[in-house]
């Protein structure tokens, strides 16, 4: 498996767009390069868009809560963008709720949210 | 397969699920057919997701396995119906298996449990030493 899904950094952020539906290695994967980029840029943000993800199930959904939670580690804040209101309704009955994961609805709101000082932390785990 | 009429209930495709891209392969067969199905989108979502878990589970539970796919009717209604086949070790304790946050791997537990929550019907049967066959189906509304 060569492919790898694109990690693109703007300013301090660390920008990832899933545009395919992802095989779970491709998941592993990108979890991994995900915290090593954080390391080699000191980025302090990590913005996962998901606007053209169909479904999000619990393999993908672990890998959001894990990157959000490596990366906190790293000192720098996960948010997810983009949920599609179905996803969510599944995800939620599906029993995973994401309670560590930031989210924000739009890509310019998970960017002012990386970017208001002060409130970079989520209230739990 | 060419003389018969499009006719639901009569129609089924079957894949193997023996990588993790036949795993993608067969959330896209599901959504397609939930599509022509006139499922909801929140519906097709939620069928979709059912299935990835349980093409999930048949690979690295039960060491690969089909899918066998196909509408179905009942009481002037259509549904879709996935059908998740393996020959592997089976299930020990079905209970345990469906219990929120029970997993023998590494996983978060919620996968045969979710699924179960995600459809309108869930069948599994299975056999210590022959293998695990679970079905889902979702209708239209
Ligand atoms: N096809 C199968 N054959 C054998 N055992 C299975 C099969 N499917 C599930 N199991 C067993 O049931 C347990 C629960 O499955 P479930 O999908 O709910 O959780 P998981 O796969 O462990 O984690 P998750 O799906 O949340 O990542 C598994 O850990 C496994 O022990
Ligand atoms: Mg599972």
């Amino acid at each position: 498996m060569t492919e790898r899904v694109p990690v693109l950094k703007i300013g301090d952020v660390l920008l990832v767009s899933i545009q395919v539906d992802l095989e779970d290695q491709i998941v592993l994967d990108l979890q991994e390069d995900l915290a090593s980029r954080i390391v080699e840029s000191g980025a302090r943000g990590v913005v996962i868009d998901i606007t053209a993800v169909e479904i999000v199930d619990s393999f993908v959904g672990r890998m959001l809560a894990t990157t959000a939670a490596i990366s906190r580690m790293l000192d720098a804040e996960t948010v997810v963008v983009g949920m599609r209101p179905a996803v969510a309704i599944t995800l939620v009955e599906l029993g995973l709720s994401l309670g560590g994961v930031r989210t924000a609805l739009t890509l310019e709101k998970g960017l002012n949210l990386l970017a208001r000082p002060g409130n970079d932390r989520p209230a739990q785990r | 397969m060419s003389g018969l009429p499009p006719v639901p209930g009569t129609e089924h495709q079957t894949i193997t699920i023996e990588s993790n891209d036949d795993v993608v392969r067969a959330r896209q067969l599901v959504r397609g057919l939930a599509q022509r199905c006139k499922l909801s989108l929140v519906d097709q979502t939620k069928l979709v997701t059912a299935a990835s878990e349980l093409a999930r589970n048949t690979l690295v539970y039960g060491g690969g396995g089909v899918m066998r796919l196909g509408l179905v009717q009942r009481d002037g209604r259509t549904g879709v119906t996935a059908v998740f086949e393996d020959s592997g070790p089976g299930i020990p304790d079905i209970d345990q298996a469906m219990t929120d946050g029970w997993t023998s791997g590494g996983g978060l537990g919620l996968g045969l449990s979710g699924a179960r929550r995600l459809v309108d019907d869930f069948t599994l049967e299975t056999e210590v030493g022959s293998g695990t066959q679970i079905a889902v189906t979702k209708w239209a509304r």
